[in-house]
């Protein structure tokens, strides 16, 4: 399998690695695919609260080269957005910017998934923190 | 792909094994499984047939037809001499996946009134599971036994699979993914005892271990040439001629080559090269096996050493000595392969199809596939050093080590969760 220069700067080089804390509540992370398929990546966003703009963004790939490029790219893109432009990256995008052969397309499908995945992640958590409080702020009201 | 920046980042992952290895040349060869290069001295004989001993060895009538007949024949005695077979039981083909078709589909026109059964197993190579399937739709009937966890199948299971309809029982003597070798010899018992006929793929086997065609009951056995520091292109299909006489239908019809078996010109200069390969394997069989043995053995410590959850795939101890096939937990096999790319090795996941299906001999062990996606296989041959091994294993480590620090899976185990009872989002990958 030849690889795009792309794809191989980002294997060797992966922008992002790491972990947020899965419990902060400005934190939304995406857990997609399987290992059956050979393909596991964890994609975590987080949102400035003031904002609304995503100041940090890292992953975790379990994948073929073409999986840890994916979504190496997909960190570097969502920095700097705000939610609803994040939710405007398709996987075609990352298709053309690391020059993907078609077998490689699920890779980056996967990658468009985890960016949903954890943005949607992100708004229940905040759902659920305004509901939260609401009724905390209740008996004062 | 040359990449000289990145190969200067991955030598300073390396430290300070990196100077003790600069000697070796990259990139190293670690898949002798799926060819090996011809031996020097396997060419030097090969040489003079295709320029000044050019004849066909079917032209009776001038000396040029004559000397490639002799050198025909005495490949052929050696090529016997190696699997304990009479020279006339030898067929020279184009390789093994034709001797496996010649083989199955010879002896399932051949014995058809007798009967339309044929057993073989679910991790025997495509040549015999292709051909298996294309008798099933010309009306026979096969049965695929399962292998047990280190790979070998069930005696048990072979007896209860045999029916009098039963015509041929073909199974591989040694695995070409993990290495492992059958129960050949109790298979061959099996056979004789219900007057069935035995064909084995002994393709790995042959030239790196004693096999021996009588004492293991062998009827048919497929050879091939590259696999033995021989030439591509040529093989060899043992058909035994005594107790019992084998009778196959050729699968070539034409000039009635090879006791019209196997009709074609015979390729000289290769069959000449592939007794000569043959030879030099039987001088030098026990040695050759031992050092591989001790260097396998070597590169499969120190990898245990360097890294935690490796799992060997197959039996450890039926097993071909330069043989290793080990799954690395948490990290996908092509991604590994990228990071090693100056080593040659095989992976067995196939992260290349939208199925993604991997190894089906791995997944025949009943491995789980993520540890089929997360396995490699190395093949050890006649110019592998332990600089190379020491190369190798230390380089494995340094990216294993790379790709399970960029691994959620890796993180979650170690987090303590079982990963066997998460929910997967599998839909559409």
């Amino acid at each position: 399998m030849a690889y795009s220069n792309k794809v191989i700067d980002h294997y060797e080089n992966p922008r992002n690695v790491g972990s947020l804390p899965k419990d902060d509540m400005n934190v939304g992370t995406g857990l997609v695919g399987a290992p059956e398929c050979g393909d596991v990546m964890k994609l975590q966003v987080k949102v400035n609260p003031q904002t609304g703009i995503i100041d940090d963004a890292k992953f975790k790939t379990f994948g073929c080269g073409s999986a840890i490029a994916s979504s190496s790219l997909a960190t570097e893109w969502l920095k700097g957005k705000t939610v609803d432009e994040a939710l405007a990256i398709k996987n075609t995008d990352i298709v053309t910017e690391l020059s993907l052969p078609p077998v490689k397309i699920h890779c980056s499908v996967l990658a468009e998934d985890a960016i949903k995945a954890a943005i949607a992640d992100y708004k229940k958590k905040q759902v659920a923190e305004g509901k939260t409080a609401e009724k905390m702020a209740q008996p004062t009201a | 792909m040359g990449r000289p920046a990145s190969a200067h980042r991955r030598a300073t992952l390396l430290g300070s094994s990196e100077k003790k290895t600069m000697a070796i040349k990259l990139p190293i060869y670690m898949d002798y499984h799926a060819t090996t290069p011809v031996d020097p001295r396997v060419l030097e004989a090969m040489l003079p047939y295709f320029t000044v001993q050019f004849g066909n060895a079917a032209s009776r009538n001038h000396p040029f037809g004559w000397e490639a007949e002799e050198a025909v024949e005495k490949a052929r005695k050696q090529v016997a001499d190696l699997i304990g077979a009479n020279a006339k039981e030898i067929v020279f083909t184009s390789g093994a996946t034709e001797s496996d078709n010649l083989a199955i589909k010879g002896v399932a026109e051949m014995y058809r009134e007798k009967g339309n059964h044929i057993i073989t197993c679910v991790t025997e190579h495509k040549a015999v599971i292709d051909t298996c399937k294309r008798l099933e739709k010309e009306g026979y009937r096969v049965t695929y036994l399962p292998v047990q966890k280190d790979g070998r199948i069930s005696l048990d299971e072979l007896r209860a699979a045999i029916t009098d309809k039963t015509i041929l029982i073909t199974i591989m003597a040694a695995n070409n993914e993990i290495g492992v070798i059958q129960p050949i010899a109790e298979i061959g018992a099996i056979a004789k005892e219900k007057g069935i006929l035995f064909h084995t793929d002994a393709v790995q086997i042959v030239g790196k271990v004693p096999f021996n065609v009588t004492d293991l009951g062998v009827h048919m056995a497929s050879l091939s040439a590259h696999k033995m520091y021989g030439p591509k292109g040529v093989g060899a299909l043992y058909v035994r001629r005594r107790n019992p006489r084998v009778l196959l239908a050729p699968i070539i019809d034409g000039g009635g080559h090879e006791r019209g078996m196997r009709s074609g010109t015979l390729n000289v200069p290769g069959i000449v090269g592939f007794g000569k390969a043959a030879e030099l394997c039987r001088q030098e069989m026990a040695t050759e096996g031992e050092r591989l043995r001790g260097l396998r053995d070597y590169l499969n410590d120190k990898l245990h050493r360097q890294l935690d959850e490796l799992y060997i795939n197959g039996s450890v101890e039926h097993r071909l000595p330069h043989n290793l096939n080990i799954s690395f937990a948490y990290v996908e096999g092509e991604s590994l392969l990228m990071g090693i790319n100056d080593v040659a090795v095989s992976s067995g996941s196939a992260c290349t199809s939208a199925s993604l299906e991997p190894s089906y001999v791995l997944k025949a062990l009943g491995a789980g596939d993520d540890l089929a996606h997360s396995s490699i296989r190395f093949g050890l041959g006649r110019w592998t050093t332990k600089e190379e091994v020491d190369y190798v294993a230390d380089k494995l480590t340094s990216v294993v080590t790379r790709l399970r620090d960029m691994s959620p899976l890796y993180e979650l185990a170690k987090e303590g969760v079982d990963l066997s009872t998460m929910q997967w989002q599998t839909e559409g990958h």
